[in-house]
Formats: C-alpha cells, sequence, structure tokens
C-alpha cells in the first residue's frame, strides 16, 4: 500500500478526509481515482481537464517529482503538495 | 420587520453583513467559503440559498453554496468543464445569477453554465458558438489571464428564457430562447480601437436593466451609455462624469431615470478621482449627474469598485452598497445622498449584493 500524503487545504472540503492515508494503486492517477471514489470531487480539486495535474498541485512519489501516470509500489511515499501560490 | 443583507466577495472567502430594515446598524460574520477567493456571490430570492463564485488558485473553480444564510457550506464544481475537442479549458467561475427556478454561471473561458438541483451539479448551456469572431476568442493570444471570460448574466425578471451576458472585450449579447441562439447588442456604441466586425469587439464592463424592464444602461471601458430599447441601441451619457471609465454600476429600483456609477481613473490605478470617493447619480437618465460624497472620504482614499461591487436594495427609499480594492464597505440608506462606512478591514472586495428577507 502506499502512503498518501495530503494538503491541508483539502481537510475544509470532504468530511473526515485524513492528511494521511494508505491506498492500494498502481500509479499516481489510480491513487487519486481511489480518493475520488471515497470522497466524490476530489479529482476535480487536484486535477484539471486532459487530465493532468492542477498547475499549483505537484506530486513526489518517493521524494522525486511525479506525474499522473507516474508508478507506485507497495512502499511508495506519495505527497500531495499545495505549492506556492496566492498571498 | 424584515433584514437585510449583504453577501461580500473577496480575495480571501464570502462574508455576510446583516442589518435590519433601518440599515444602520451592521453586524458582520465570514470569513466563509474556506478562504477561496469568492468573484460573486449571490442570493437566490425563491430558494433562500446563497451561491458564491470561486476560483482557488490549488483547487480550480467551483461554486459554493449554503441553504441557511452562511451556516453551512458545500462547494462544487460537478459538470464544470467543456468537451475536451473544443480546447477550451475552465480556470475561473466569474459570476452568477439566480432566477426562475436555476443558477446561472459565466466561466472564463467563456461559457454559460446552470444549475437546476440547488447548485450541485452543473451544465453546460453555451459558448456562444457561431458569433462573429467567436473563432478568435479561443486563440490563447487573445487570451491572457483575466481576459475574455464571460464575466456578467443579466436575467430578465420576467422572461425565463431570456437574458443578457457581457463576454470580456468582446460586448454584450442576449438570448431569448435560454441560450440556444444569441444577438450581439452592441449597436451604439463606440470603441477607441479598430473594430474588424461593427456588431463585436466592445469593452462592456456593466450592464444593468431598469423597472420598466426596457432601459437599461451600461458602464463601458470608453463611456456611459443608455439604451431605451433593452439593448437593440445605445447613447453615450458620459457627459458630465470625471471619468467615461469605471466598473460598477446599479439602476433605481422604482425611477427608470435613476442610476448610479463610480468613475475611476482608466490608466493602471483605476481609483477614484484625487483620493476623492464617490458616487455619481443621473436623476435624468444621464443628462445630468450629482456627486454624492457625504460621509465618504475626500482626501486619500484611492478606493478602487469592481464590475459586481455595488448594489441597490429594494426598500421604497433604496439603500447603497459598494465595496473597494481596499476592503471597505460604504452604505447609504437614503438612495447616495449621504454613507456610512460598515466594514473597514476586509480583504480586496470582488461583490457586494443585497438581498431583503422577510
Amino acid at each position: 500500500m502506499a502512503e498518501l500524503h495530503l494538503p491541508t487545504t483539502l481537510q475544509p472540503l470532504f468530511r473526515e478526509l485524513p492528511r494521511k492515508l494508505d491506498v492500494e494503486a498502481a500509479t499516481v492517477a489510480e491513487a487519486i481515482d481511489r480518493l475520488d471514489a471515497q470522497w466524490p470531487g476530489l479529482r476535480d480539486r487536484l486535477c484539471e481537464q486532459g487530465p493532468a495535474l492542477r498547475p499549483h498541485i505537484h506530486v513526489y512519489v518517493d521524494r522525486e517529482r511525479a506525474g499522473l501516470d507516474t508508478g507506485l509500489d507497495e512502499r511508495s511515499r506519495v505527497d500531495v503538495i499545495a505549492a506556492i501560490s496566492g498571498g | 420587520m424584515s433584514s437585510t443583507v449583504l453577501l461580500v466577495g473577496t480575495r480571501k472567502g464570502c462574508f455576510i453583513l446583516e442589518s435590519d430594515a433601518d440599515r444602520r446598524d451592521w453586524k458582520l460574520r465570514g470569513p466563509y467559503c474556506d478562504g477561496w477567493p469568492v468573484y460573486h456571490a449571490v442570493h437566490d430570492a425563491e430558494s433562500g440559498a446563497i451561491y458564491a463564485a470561486a476560483a482557488s488558485e490549488w483547487h480550480g473553480a467551483g461554486v459554493w453554496r449554503s441553504p441557511d444564510l452562511g451556516e453551512t457550506w458545500e462547494l462544487s464544481s460537478e459538470g464544470f468543464g467543456f468537451d475536451e475537442d473544443k480546447g477550451l479549458k475552465l480556470s475561473k467561475v466569474s459570476t452568477l445569477s439566480a432566477g426562475h427556478g436555476r443558477v446561472l454561471a459565466g466561466t472564463e473561458a467563456a461559457g454559460v453554465f446552470e444549475s437546476r438541483d440547488g447548485g450541485v451539479t452543473w451544465s453546460l448551456v453555451s459558448t456562444l458558438d457561431g458569433q462573429p469572431n467567436r473563432e478568435l476568442w479561443n486563440d490563447p493570444a487573445n487570451q491572457p489571464p483575466g481576459h475574455l471570460g464571460l464575466s456578467a448574466i443579466l436575467q430578465h425578471p420576467d422572461e425565463a428564457s431570456r437574458y443578457w451576458v457581457i463576454v470580456q472585450g468582446h460586448g454584450a449579447f442576449e438570448t431569448t430562447d435560454d441560450g440556444s441562439s444569441w444577438t450581439p447588442r452592441n449597436r451604439g456604441l463606440r470603441a477607441d480601437w479598430p473594430i474588424e466586425n461593427p456588431e463585436v469587439g466592445y469593452c462592456v464592463h456593466k450592464l444593468v436593466l431598469a423597472p420598466d424592464r426596457t432601459r437599461m444602461y451600461q458602464q463601458n471601458h470608453v463611456g456611459m451609455h443608455r439604451s431605451d430599447d433593452a439593448g437593440q441601441s445605445w447613447t453615450e451619457i458620459t457627459e458630465g462624469l470625471p471619468s467615461e471609465f469605471g466598473f460598477a454600476a446599479a439602476a433605481h429600483p422604482h425611477d427608470r431615470d435613476t442610476f448610479y456609477v463610480v468613475p475611476v481613473d482608466p490608466g493602471h490605478g483605476r481609483v477614484m478621482h484625487d483620493g476623492h470617493a464617490s458616487v455619481w447619480r443621473t436623476k435624468d437618465a444621464g443628462s445630468s449627474w450629482q456627486q454624492l460624497d457625504k460621509g465618504l472620504p475626500h482626501r486619500d482614499a484611492h478606493l478602487g469598485v469592481l464590475r459586481e461591487g455595488m448594489a441597490i436594495d429594494g426598500y421604497d427609499s433604496p439603500g447603497l452598497y459598494f465595496g473597494t480594492s481596499t476592503g471597505q464597505v460604504f452604505a447609504s440608506a437614503d438612495e447616495g445622498d449621504s454613507w456610512n462606512e460598515i466594514a473597514s478591514y476586509l480583504p480586496s472586495i470582488s461583490s457586494v449584493e443585497v438581498a431583503v428577507l422577510a
């Protein structure tokens, strides 16, 4: 199971969404699909049409910058970051 | 006794100001919408719900809804999006209009969406295909950030399938069949730039409808304009104002000849002239203008007011409200004759709307 770490900006939008959770998925896209199945609408908060990650959403798999098709294994750590924006 | 509710959309969430029918003492609540940038918050008189158009730089665009005057909120973007093959990207929900059993939303890129289930799901109504020069709207070179979206929707109060929209930089368009077909409504407008097709290419900032449902007023990038035939033709009424430029405007709810604007400098600043805050009013359909500044700061007040930044209520003696780019809300309970500052330290304000609740 990959270990997902989510940004604090998502919690107010989805009831009982944790900051950290384990997900069974082969890719980043699949992990987001799993989240969306449990918290409908969550995919739209991370991805735009394409689909592609939103410009200010950065994903790292084992501390390497990743995309939606990046592969995950049993011990992957996935960090979803709301990158610098706003002010 | 009725209550008066102001919905204030800001760069850091939606706020609510409440008063009674006297409109003297106000209480502030908020921020709501989790601090997302809110471009336009509206009240649906039919359902009592509040809707707030928002776009987060991280999490995209959507509409927040509250069925209970701000106590609880939910966000939805379900259905907001264009067909992949159109090559359009939805970056922002810019404006909302509630009425006739639905909520309409204008987006950037230019599109009209609607919800008929209280803002839970949305569906595309139109991208105004077939309008003159429509093919140019999608050119990335014509889409600098913050421009060329569908920035305003004005529903006809009585005719459910009739409404007007503004497409930034292109002009006003009217539909009488719920978005199936459109007609440009820009005849008589001025453009200080080359126009390829005389029907479009105008920079309409704000449209309002007078209570007779026939007269309209328009703040344009170049000039104030009036229409006596529901937008089919326009006559300029700028003379007497300190600037031809501005964004906000409001029509008196009971007098077709009375109309309010907030002229601002047309350059980079886009704030009120000489640091002197004023709203300007005509009572004779634009033949003459009166500066309204009693109670407003007369010096060192470099205030900007955006397109949806001014509202007027429907009381017998209407109250007028405007919110500024520096976070103040000013209110007048006497048709603009005198003003009070009712909020001072909000984030930059995008919109002010007012509702009178029984």
